[in-house]
C-alpha cells in the first residue's frame, strides 16, 4: 500500500521541505500544494528509480555531515595556502587509486562527492571492473596515508549508514 | 547587539570575497587542467556559501524576515559542485588524459563507447 | 561596516571574474573554457547576492537560484557534448 502511494518516502519528504522553503512563507495552501507535489512527483517518476537505497542511523549521518563541513573549511584554507604561496610547478600532483568496500551506487556517489569537496583531492573517474575510484591529489605527501585517511574517515562511516 | 551582528556579517562577507578571489586566481595561475580543477570547485563553493549566509543573516537581522532561498542555493551549489567537477575531469581525461586513461579508452569496445554515460 | 565589507567583496569578485575571463580567453584546452564558464556563473551568483545586500532588496534571490541551476545544466551539457558529440539522443 505505501509502496504504491509513496515509492520513495525520503524523496517525498525532501520534495515537501524544498517546496515549502521555495515558496518562503507558511500557510495552509502552501502545505497542501507541497503535500500534493510530494506525493505526485515521486510516484510519477518511480519508473526511473527502480531501487530504494537503504539509509540507516540518522545520528551517523549528522556526525558525517559535521565532519564533512569541518573538512570543507579546513581544505579551503589549505588549498588557498597552496594556491597563493606555492609555484604551480612545485606542487606534487598525481593520481591515486582508492579501492572501494562500498557496494551501492548511492554510497559511491556520496563518497565521490565528499572526496571532491575535501582536502586537496578530487574524484576523476570510477572504474566499474576494478571497483576503484581514481582520485587526483593537488599536493600528495604520502599515497598510503591519503588512501587510509579517505577509507577510515569517510568510507567506514558511509558503510555504517548505507549497510 | 547590532554591532556584533554587523561585525559577524562583515567578516563573513570578507571571507567569501577572499575565497572567491582565491578560486579564480588558482584557475588563472595553475599550470594544467587537473590542477586548475582544484581551485574553483573548492574555494568558490565556500566563497559563495559565505556570501549567501551573510545575505541571509543580513536580511534576518536588518529587516526581520527569515528567507530560506539563500540556504537552498547554498545546498544546491554544494550538491552540484562535485558533480560538475567530476564531469569536467571525465571530459578532460576522455579527450586527452594521461597514459592511464588512454589505456582505459583503448580497452573499451565500440559498443561500450556508444552506451550512454551514466 | 557592512557597506565597506560588501564593497570589498564586490571588488574581489570582480577581479576574480576578470581572472576567469582571462582563462576563458586563453584556455589551451576546451575543458579549461568550460571550467572557466562554470566559475563565471558562480561568480555571477555571488555578485547578484552582493547587489541584493547593497540595494537592500530581496528581488534577486530567484535570479541567483536560476543562475545556479542553468549554470549546472550548461556545464553538464557542454561536457557531454565534448565526450559524446551530441547532447540528446
Amino acid at each position: 500500500m505505501t509502496a504504491t502511494i509513496l515509492p520513495h518516502p525520503l524523496l517525498s519528504l525532501a520534495v515537501f521541505v524544498v517546496w515549502i522553503l521555495l515558496s518562503n512563507h507558511v500557510s495552509v495552501g502552501v502545505f497542501v500544494l507541497a503535500a500534493v507535489i510530494a506525493v505526485a512527483v515521486p510516484s510519477m517518476t518511480a519508473v526511473y528509480w527502480p531501487g530504494r537505497p537503504s539509509v540507516r542511523r540518522p545520528m551517523v549521518i549528522l556526525e558525517y555531515a559535521a565532519i564533512v563541513l569541518y573538512d570543507i573549511v579546513v581544505s579551503n584554507i589549505e588549498v588557498a595556502k597552496l594556491v597563493l604561496f606555492r609555484r604551480g610547478d612545485s606542487l606534487n600532483s598525481t593520481f591515486i587509486t582508492v579501492p572501494l568496500d562500498l557496494e551501492s551506487p548511492e554510497a559511491v556517489t556520496v563518497l565521490a562527492g565528499t572526496i571532491t569537496m575535501t582536502p586537496g583531492t578530487l574524484t576523476a573517474d570510477y572504474d566499474h571492473e576494478g571497483h576503484t575510484l581514481m582520485v587526483h591529489c593537488l599536493n600528495l605527501k604520502d599515497e598510503a596515508e591519503a588512501v587510509a585517511q579517505i577509507k577510515q574517515r569517510y568510507e567506514s562511516r558511509l558503510l555504517r549508514i548505507f549497510q | 547587539m547590532y554591532l556584533i551582528a554587523d561585525i559577524v556579517i562583515s567578516i563573513v562577507l570578507v571571507i567569501g570575497g577572499f575565497f572567491i578571489f582565491v578560486g579564480s586566481f588558482g584557475l588563472a595561475k595553475l599550470p594544467d587542467t587537473m590542477r586548475r580543477l582544484h581551485g574553483p570547485t573548492k574555494a568558490t563553493t565556500l566563497g559563495v556559501g559565505s556570501i549567501l549566509i551573510a545575505s541571509m543573516l543580513y536580511f534576518l537581522i536588518g529587516q526581520g524576515n527569515l528567507s530560506f532561498h539563500e540556504l537552498l542555493v547554498t545546498i544546491f551549489l554544494f550538491l552540484t559542485a562535485p558533480v560538475s567537477a567530476n564531469v569536467i575531469a571525465k571530459a578532460y581525461l576522455r579527450k586527452n588524459g594521461d597514459g592511464k586513461s588512454d589505456a582505459d579508452a583503448e580497452r573499451r569496445t565500440p559498443a561500450e563507447k556508444a552506451a550512454p554515460v551514466r | 561596516m557592512i557597506f565597506y565589507a560588501s564593497v570589498f567583496a564586490a571588488v574581489a569578485v570582480s577581479i576574480a571574474s576578470l581572472l576567469t575571463l582571462y582563462r576563458l580567453l586563453i584556455g589551451p584546452h576546451v575543458t579549461d573554457r568550460i571550467l572557466a564558464l562554470d566559475t563565471l556563473t558562480i561568480n555571477a551568483i555571488a555578485l547578484i547576492m552582493l547587489a541584493g545586500i547593497f540595494w537592500e532588496t530581496t528581488t534577486f534571490f530567484e535570479a541567483a537560484m536560476l543562475f545556479a541551476m542553468v549554470g549546472f545544466v550548461a556545464t553538464v551539457a557542454f561536457c557531454k557534448y565534448i565526450v559524446r558529440g551530441n547532447v540528446m539522443e
